[in-house]
């Protein structure tokens, strides 16, 4: 039992680092119907960031963190400056392929810049446990499931009840609509993905003393995060979040309960079940076809 | 410029529209044949992999850019293609038996894929087939008793008609243009005929093609079955070329490599498959003969615009420690696509046709012939 409740917390944390990438995933695509593939290495970009200003240049961590969620929501703007805008509305394979191609270049640059060896930041979380009965909580686990909780409720209501969140719920619907309602679509597209970027930020410093940085970290995670954001359906923020501790769960359990190799291949199992099921999600919104 | 006068829907659909296209693809034809007695034993091995990439690409063409169904899994119907003739070849299978079945058994598995895939749409289609595809690789890796896991398995020399052909003969060469040929003319055919106008009206429009009478889910099963099973042709051929196959080489990574051959090729012709088979065999070697004879080369222009021995030298081992930056290909690779998808969206085939168009209008060329439309994104979800 002892071990069963081990194992679902820290495949809960494991989650939510999914849940945390996968939420980059669903603002893009809630406010421009674009699927970013490069998200995860934004996530890597981001955790670099953090590191050569609280590792190499030995600033505060806090002020380490913020300065990284800072230059990445540029960093943002910038990539949807340059590669996303221009097409922007055109098939979804074309803006996929770009953003592969993104993918590859950023892990490329900073594997030049920062070398291939993995990287460790230093927090404030990194010693302490938790312990509650004879239950070990790791400190650097509970800040990853806290931050979590805390950036999803805000941006839930961001998007919910803020007259931005509205505009980008509409420009996502109707591009062309929300334009001759006087919301300066590109404007809003330009801010989505430096919130986005910023969310990736976070992660990348969050999980950097779970997995450490190095240059495919983005790859790998983010190959995992985005089934959860589809097992929650594209485009729900509580969705992603909850996808992606369903996918953290299975994937611990599996590589507890089940023989070697299954670790790595139940979450695409239980996805495609899932997709089978419910083409849309989990908590996807039904789709209705329109002539 | 010739113009082509069509009095009947025979003249439509001809595979030559006119005697010129029989001569071009004829000369094509001839060099490639004799092309084994003029190149070097290197290129002829490059040539082959364009052959295989080729017949892949033609294979995603019919699937993505004929039934515009995402596919970034085609990496486990060419393993599974492969380790079909490893295994079957180790019971002294002969090579038509085995290279037949290992269509058919690719065929099947494609047809069950494309089950799922009905329901599916965008990119939940796309996660679906990249499911799929890990867990192929992970089963290639698990059931050792058949694929002997993650230690791979040796492919000998194939065996035709009592006679040996070894991977590097041209006689492999042969075979592998012979199927990429019927490849492509089976596919041209395919897609003159009912079915291949039925994937096309599903790729413009699903609700449109359900109510002109096509059976939607028949054909996109059929769509998916038929690329899969030439793409498990072609990993027959793959395995015999590499002559040693593991799990490792089917990952997602040869997935997107498929998809580039298609984007950069062009995804609305079949000779985008071939051009960008040819682009993406060829950019290694290319890029590795940059890195060598660059930095010699900037060098060289930088004395004749008058720097000094020193400065050359100076320039000449800097350009050459860039040029030996551990990644620096993947970043190329990177701007690469991002460029053909920003400013060649119809890819090399598009340009070809351009510069085609340009010398055949020849003042009266407007750039605008070709110029895409702005388009507003609407809604996905509801539809």
């Amino acid at each position: 039992m002892l071990d069963f409740v081990q194992q679902l917390v820290s495949g809960v944390a494991l989650g939510c680092v999914y849940g945390l990438i996968a939420l980059g995933f669903v603002l893009v695509y809630k406010a421009t119907e674009v699927v970013n593939f490069a998200q995860g290495d934004l996530m890597m970009l981001g955790g670099f960031f953090a590191f050569t200003f609280i590792g190499m240049m030995g600033l505060n961590y806090w002020i380490g963190f913020a300065g990284a969620v800072a230059a990445m929501a540029l960093f943002g703007m910038l990539a949807e400056r340059i590669v996303v805008r221009p097409i922007l509305g055109y098939p979804q394979f074309s803006i996929i392929m770009a953003t592969i191609g993104l993918g590859y270049f950023l892990r490329s640059v900073a594997g030049m810049i920062w070398g291939t060896d993995d990287f460790k930041i230093e927090t404030p979380f990194s010693q302490g446990v938790l312990r509650v009965g004879s239950l070990v909580l790791a400190h650097d686990k509970l800040s990853v499931i806290a931050a979590t909780i805390i950036l999803c409720t805000l941006l839930w209501l961001f998007f919910n009840k803020t007259t931005l969140g509205t505009a980008m719920r509409a420009s996502s619907e109707n591009m062309l609509a929300a334009y001759y309602m006087g919301i300066p679509v590109k404007r809003v597209v330009s801010i989505v993905w430096a919130i986005s970027a910023a969310v990736a930020t976070c992660a990348g410093v969050l999980l950097a003393p779970i997995t450490f940085i190095h240059s495919n970290v983005g790859l790998v995670l983010g190959l995992k995060a985005f089934p959860a954001a589809v097992l929650g359906g594209f485009g729900s923020i509580p969705g992603a979040v909850v996808g992606g501790v369903l996918i953290g769960v299975i994937e611990s359990m599996a590589g507890f309960y089940l023989p070697e190799g299954w670790k790595d291949v139940a979450p695409y199992i239980v996805l495609l079940v899932v997709l089978l099921l419910k083409p849309e999600g989990l908590f996807g919104l039904h789709a209705r076809k329109k002539v | 410029m010739r113009f082509l006068f069509k009095t009947d829907y025979e003249d439509d659909i001809r595979l030559f529209p006119h005697s010129g296209y029989v001569v071009s693809y004829g000369l094509l034809l001839a060099v490639l044949l004799i092309a084994p007695y003029l190149l070097s034993s290197y290129l002829m091995s490059q040539l082959v992999f364009v052959c295989i990439y080729a017949t892949v690409g033609v294979a995603l063409l019919i699937l993505t850019g004929f039934t515009g169904q995402a596919s970034l899994g085609h990496a486990a119907f060419l393993a599974i293609g492969a380790y079909t003739a490893a295994y079957l070849q180790k019971y002294n299978v002969p090579f038509p038996v085995y290279f037949l079945a290992a269509g058919a058994l690719t065929g099947c598995i494609g047809a069950l894929v494309g089950f799922p895939a009905l329901r599916l749409q965008g990119i939940y289609l796309v996660i679906a087939t990249i499911s799929f595809a890990f867990i192929v690789e992970e089963i290639l890796a698990r059931w050792e008793s058949v694929t002997n896991g993650n230690e791979g398995m040796r492919v000998k020399a194939l065996s035709l008609l009592g006679v040996t052909v070894s991977r590097d003969s041209p006689t492999f060469y042969f075979l592998c243009l012979a199927v990429l040929v019927l490849t492509i003319v089976g596919t041209l055919n395919l897609l003159r005929s009912p079915t291949g106008r039925a994937f096309v009206a599903i790729r413009d429009s699903e609700t449109a093609a359900r109510s002109m009478g096509v059976n939607v889910a028949l054909y996109k099963v059929k769509s998916f079955a038929i690329s899969a099973a030439i793409t498990g042709f072609a990993g027959v051929l793959f395995a015999h070329k590499l002559s040693f196959i593991s799990p490792e080489m089917f990952t997602l990574q040869l997935s997107i490599e498929f998809i580039i051959v298609i984007l950069i090729g062009g995804t609305f012709s079949l000779h985008g498959a071939v051009l960008g088979a040819i682009f993406i065999v060829m950019i290694d070697p290319f890029l590795t003969y940059l890195k060598d004879d660059m930095p010699g080369i900037i060098a060289g222009i930088a004395a004749t615009f008058g720097a000094g021995a020193a400065t050359a030298a100076n320039i000449q081992s800097k350009v050459a420690a860039f040029a030996a930056l551990n990644g620096l290909k993947g970043a190329i690779y990177g701007i690469i696509i991002v460029l053909f998808v920003l400013f060649e969206p119809l890819g090399l085939y598009g340009r070809w046709l351009k510069i085609k168009l340009f010398f055949q209008l020849f003042p009266l060329y407007k750039r605008a012939t070709f110029k895409r439309q702005k388009i507003y994104v609407k809604s996905e979800r509801n539809r």
